[in-house]
């Protein structure tokens, strides 16, 4: 895979850093950890005597379970216990709405006789090894009054109640009066997280307290909602994340198997893991629900919008309420002064939905970028053009400024980056080596949010500097981020930096989710350092014996990890750490607790988002129906980007996720039983690295100093936005062929009247 | 827990005589044991017997050993030169991981991945549980066989190099109890018919000891095309092995094998019929297409497998001709 990054409008935040290390493309910290092993994810913890947890599956739809029998399994080599709803000890439901302790299911596991989806938890086996677990496991015999379930993908016709999102102008007048019209339904199937690492959990027991050992994103809620399951104080909760095989926001919430595993280790008294296997993840912990949407979109006969409405339909489960969120980033993106957006939910024999990359705005976009898309076509008008048109200079659903948006300049930069200019507008209308090129483009919306955070820095006796902080890195480069926070104030070299995350006994910082946890963290961890300095300072004045004893704390600073006169260059300073050891001291901290974005005044009167363009160029070779995407430039105006070389590296991979979306990605139900039939990763399909485009990654790099005083917002999910519609606008433009309903297979390429190249 | 006893055998006299399962490279076997989908009592571990070398034979035809890996097969300098659709073949199939592990003879024996007959939740499944029934039959089926299947069973067979062979004509030959045997593939294989649960010409006990090739036809071009959702690693959607000789712009020579739509590797017959003596033109390529598929009986799902099958066999023998 190819693939270039630049950053256009670089400087340096607030002009202080000084040797430039925010900014800079920097390898991550935790790399060595990673490429040799050393790295220890959940399942990598062996504690003395650890038994393993095996659940058993329903294996019909919809239902009650008549009969379970563990007696053979009981009775097994190595069996320890089987946990069922016969015999289940009280675990208790989360509180609802408690934001501190969100669970990704209301019903606790066994809670009743009751089945709702299929391959939903009826029992679990714990045994001294995995192999006895597993061979117990497929020993209880279960019966149910099975019925069939409810997996249709349809969601149309629905009957129920729609929930009005937003609302401005007269919509249905002003569309009905305009000149050009759109009204057509788009459709994403649901798509499942695949992380490499599966879900696991090691729950260990001692006294009245446990210990996780998690693949969470979210170790303080993880904590939270686990002491209300389990009816413990939160003290008496430990949650530990020290690395994640990412998540993709499957892993934000704790799932079922979580609340087992702990249950059957106080029952025993024993550590237990429990490994969720692949098959399991395609039907215990989430995925991104379907969704349908219907959009009717007009514009005068110049191309102005003058109706927008999105009728957005997801399925949810038999037992949660989840809300996909399809007009994320509907009211904002564009000036029209007529718009409605509405949603409601429809119910299926499925596990609960969960949030995943680009949550709403992601399969929202597919909708309103496509229609978009029909509606230029309609016009005659360039795609890039009508965007263009209708860019909006306020957000126009409640009349707030942005506090910084560059959405224009990401379209005129990828145009120009991509050669847009070159293309020819007729379908099929170009070609090269023997195949027919299409091109395709459309505009990315994301939130850019900021929670609150608490972190301490401490300077030690040996000469590093520590940051602690009860978040976690979920693959995507946080640990670097603290690394390079604490490297400017102090000027360490990262060889000397240590970052401490992914444990609750830490300061408490955000759940890794929304794209939030760069803009987050950094004012927490530059103010702790902060105070950690400033009190470092204060013992350099005044420890005697030492060279700096008497003179004024406030002329003096830390360069290069010495204390020196603000007056004198670095070198006529002293290290820090002889000032600590002629002190006595094992080290100095400093805390800093920063708050939510929400809360706060400046930011609560702004419209925050991050924005970015996508073109895309498929090869089509009509002959052989053979499709694939071969270059992808994409332009992002995400702030502030702190390590443009993790960034690009997370832009380039939600890229990669996009083509699978756009062409691949399906998770398919037996109508039958209601089971995911294709759930391995050979049957579902996720692109593979031949599959993986040329890739053209630009920041913009504005910063938006409104949401914090680096200027970042965040990169998680915005790569992601807007890929997927503008692979299906290029495949329109080779083939000919407008596919609503993701994804674009082969079936329906043999529809082009394109036949050669 | 199943348990199973493990033995390596040192000949292949003693392999065919202990009665277990071989085991290979494990590629497929050892994935449905873990599925229970298959649970020997025994398995007999051949890869230390003396069946991995490749060797031009006397009549120009090649030998290759049951335990040459799918890597060093397709790799192999003569297969390469000689049998370049069967290197094409076995490069497309499954991953360099896997290729380096599989086996020649284990490849042939490869199993489907029909997904109701790797899951044992289904009983119904007429290969796994004869008489029981087909899961697949009304169920997701579009990767499901359009050729050869039965009211019994829709499974596709999987192998990319079963079909290349197809095309070249080997023969297995295999070793048992009863001596040694020679098999051409097109007997090897079984349509599933009412008893799905006979693949091949196998018997108890008799092993695959090699595959021949005949000689290469002097002057012919070979072309594996394998058409797929994804760029690697994926099972074909349809597939067409094509060897061919042309002269004066006529088709002298033309062998046509199909993956991805049979219950077996698919050699089709009349579509060779079709071009044998005509100008290697579109119009004959796609009359050929058409004779190949005329008895295609899709499910609900893989209609859209005879046309892009028909486009598939078209551009090989364009490819193969030009």
């Amino acid at each position: 895979m190819a693939s270039t990054t630049s950053s256009p409008n670089g400087t340096s935040p607030n002009g202080t850093s000084p040797h430039g290390i925010i900014g800079r493309p920097v390898s991550r910290i935790d790399g060595p950890l990673k490429t040799t092993g050393a790295a220890q994810y959940a399942a990598d913890f062996h504690l003395t005597g650890t038994v393993h947890a095996v659940p058993v599956q329903a294996t019909v739809g919809n239902g009650t379970i008549r009969s379970l029998d563990v007696s053979a399994a009981r009775s097994m080599p190595g069996v320890l216990d089987v946990l069922h709803h016969g015999n289940i000890e009280r675990i208790y439901r989360a509180v609802p709405n408690d934001p501190s302790a969100t669970v990704s299911e209301t019903r606790p596991p066994f809670e009743d006789n009751r089945i709702y989806y299929w391959g939903q938890y009826v029992a679990l086996v714990v045994a001294e090894t995995l192999e006895q677990a597993t061979a117990a496991a497929a020993a209880v015999q279960v019966e149910y009054s099975a019925e069939t379930p409810s997996v249709n993908g349809e969601l149309e016709p629905f009957a129920g109640k729609w929930h009005t999102v937003s609302s401005r102008g007269k919509v249905d007048d002003a569309f009905a009066a305009a000149a050009v019209q759109v009204d057509q339904t788009y459709v994403t199937p649901v798509e499942t997280h695949n992380p490499i690492e599966l879900h696991s959990t090691v729950a260990s027991w001692v006294g009245d307290s446990v210990t996780f050992y998690e693949s969470t994103q979210g170790v303080v809620n993880h904590r939270n909602a686990m002491a209300q399951i389990l009816g413990v104080p939160r003290e008496n909760v430990t949650v530990v994340t020290r690395f994640l095989g990412s998540g993709f926001g499957g892993k934000l919430f704790p799932w079922s198997h979580c609340a087992l595993a702990a249950v059957a280790s106080r029952r025993l008294q024993r550590p237990v893991k429990l490994v969720v296997t692949r098959t399991m993840m395609f039907s215990n912990v989430g995925h991104r629900p379907l969704t349908e949407q219907r959009f009717r979109i007009a514009a005068s006969a110049d191309g102005k919008l003058v109706a927008l409405r999105q009728d957005a339909l997801n399925h949810t489960s038999m037992v949660d309420d989840f809300d996909e969120g399809c007009g994320e980033a509907t009211p904002y993106l564009y000036s029209v002064p007529n718009l409605t957006v509405t949603s409601a939910l429809v119910q299926r024999n499925v596990g609960s939905p969960a949030p995943m990359r680009g949550p709403g705005a992601v399969p929202g976009l597919f909708a309103m970028e496509s229609a978009m898309d029909e509606l230029a076509v309609a016009l005659k008008m360039d795609p890039v053009e009508l965007r263009l048109k209708n860019d909006a200079t306020i957000d126009e659903s409640n009349g707030q400024k942005f506090s910084s948006r560059h959405l224009r300049e990401c379209l005129e930069t990828g145009s120009a980056k991509f050669g847009w200019s070159r293309r020819t507008p007729g379908v099929g209308s170009m070609r090269r080596d023997g195949k027919v090129l299409g091109w395709g483009m459309a505009a990315a919306s994301w939130g850019a949010y900021r929670f609150g955070c608490s972190t301490t820095v401490e300077l030690g006796a040996d000469g590093k500097a520590r940051a602690r902080c009860a978040t976690q890195d979920v693959g995507t480069g946080l640990y670097t981020i603290f690394a390079q926070v604490l490297s400017e104030k102090t000027g360490l070299p990262f060889e000397r930096i240590e970052v401490l995350l992914g444990d609750t006994t830490m300061p408490e910082g955000p759940l890794s989710g929304g794209s939030w946890s760069t803009a987050t963290v950094l004012p927490a961890v530059a103010g702790a350092a902060d105070n950690a300095i400033a009190s470092l300072l204060q013992i350099a004045a005044s420890t005697p014996g030492t060279p700096l004893n008497g003179v004024d704390a406030k002329t003096l600073r830390l360069t290069e990890g010495r204390i020196h006169r603000s007056t004198d260059a670095p070198a006529q300073g002293v290290p820090f750490e002889s000032v600590l050891a002629a002190a006595r001291l094992n080290g100095v901290s400093g805390d800093s607790t920063s708050g939510s974005a929400f809360e706060d005044p400046k930011t609560k009167a702004l419209s925050m988002h991050s924005f970015g363009a996508q073109f895309v160029e498929v090869e089509w070779e009509p002959e052989i129906a053979r499709l694939r995407v071969s270059r992808v430039v994409t332009v992002i105006d995400a702030g502030r980007i702190i390590n443009p070389r993790a960034g690009a590296n997370q832009i380039k991979g939600a890229v990669v996720m996009g083509v699978g979306m756009a062409l691949l990605e399906e998770t398919v139900y037996d109508p039958r039983n209601g089971q995911p039939i294709n759930g391995n990763l050979a049957d579902y399909l996720m692109a593979t690295s031949p599959d993986c485009p040329e890739i053209d990654v630009t920041f913009l790099d504005y910063p938006d100093y409104a949401l914090n005083s680096y200027g970042a917002r965040g990169i998680g999910e915005i790569g992601l936005a807007g890929v997927a519609p503008a692979i299906a606008s290029a495949v329109y433009h080779a083939t000919g062929v407008r596919v609503r309903k993701l994804p674009v297979r082969i079936e329906d390429l043999l529809q082009s009247e394109i036949r050669e190249a | 827990m199943q348990s199973f006893s493990y033995s390596k055998a040192q000949s292949v006299d003693q392999a065919a005589a202990a009665g277990g399962r071989f085991i290979g490279g494990g590629t497929t076997l050892v994935d449905l044991m873990k599925q229970g989908v298959e649970t020997p009592k025994m398995l007999v571990d051949i890869t230390g017997l003396p069946l991995s070398s490749v060797e031009t034979q006397p009549d120009g035809g090649l030998l290759i050993g049951a335990m040459v890996r799918n890597s060093d097969l397709a790799h192999h300098e003569t297969i390469k030169a000689q049998y370049a659709v069967l290197s094409q073949a076995l490069l497309s199939g499954a991953s360099p991981q896997l290729r380096n592990m599989a086996t020649t003879g284990g490849n042939l024996l490869q199993r489907t991945r029909c997904p109701y007959f790797r899951d044992t939740s289904y009983s119904n499944c007429n290969k796994r549980n004869p008489g029981s029934g087909c899961a697949a039959i009304g169920g997701h089926n579009r990767m499901m066989a359009i050729l050869g299947t039965s009211a019994d069973c829709i499974a596709t067979h999987p192998s990319d190099m079963a079909v290349a062979m197809t095309a070249l004509e080997a023969t297995v030959h295999v070793e048992g109890a009863k001596g040694k045997r020679a098999i051409t593939i097109a007997d090897f294989y079984k349509l599933p018919g009412t008893a799905p649960n006979v693949e091949n010409a196998l018997e108890p006990g008799e092993l695959i000891a090699h595959v021949t090739l005949p000689a290469p036809r002097k002057g012919s071009k070979q072309v594996y095309l394998k058409l797929r959702d994804r760029a690697s690693y994926e099972f074909a959607l349809t597939s067409a092995a094509v060897v061919a000789e042309t002269s004066g712009g006529h088709i002298r020579f033309v062998r046509v094998a199909l993956g991805g739509v049979g219950t077996r590797p698919w050699r089709a017959h009349e579509a060779e019929t079709v071009l044998m003596g005509k100008p290697a033109t579109a119009a004959h390529f796609r009359a050929a297409a058409e004779a190949a598929l005329k008895d295609a009986k899709p499910q609900s799902e893989n209609g859209f497998k005879v046309e892009l099958a028909k486009r598939c066999i078209v551009r090989a023998l364009t490819t193969a001709t030009a």
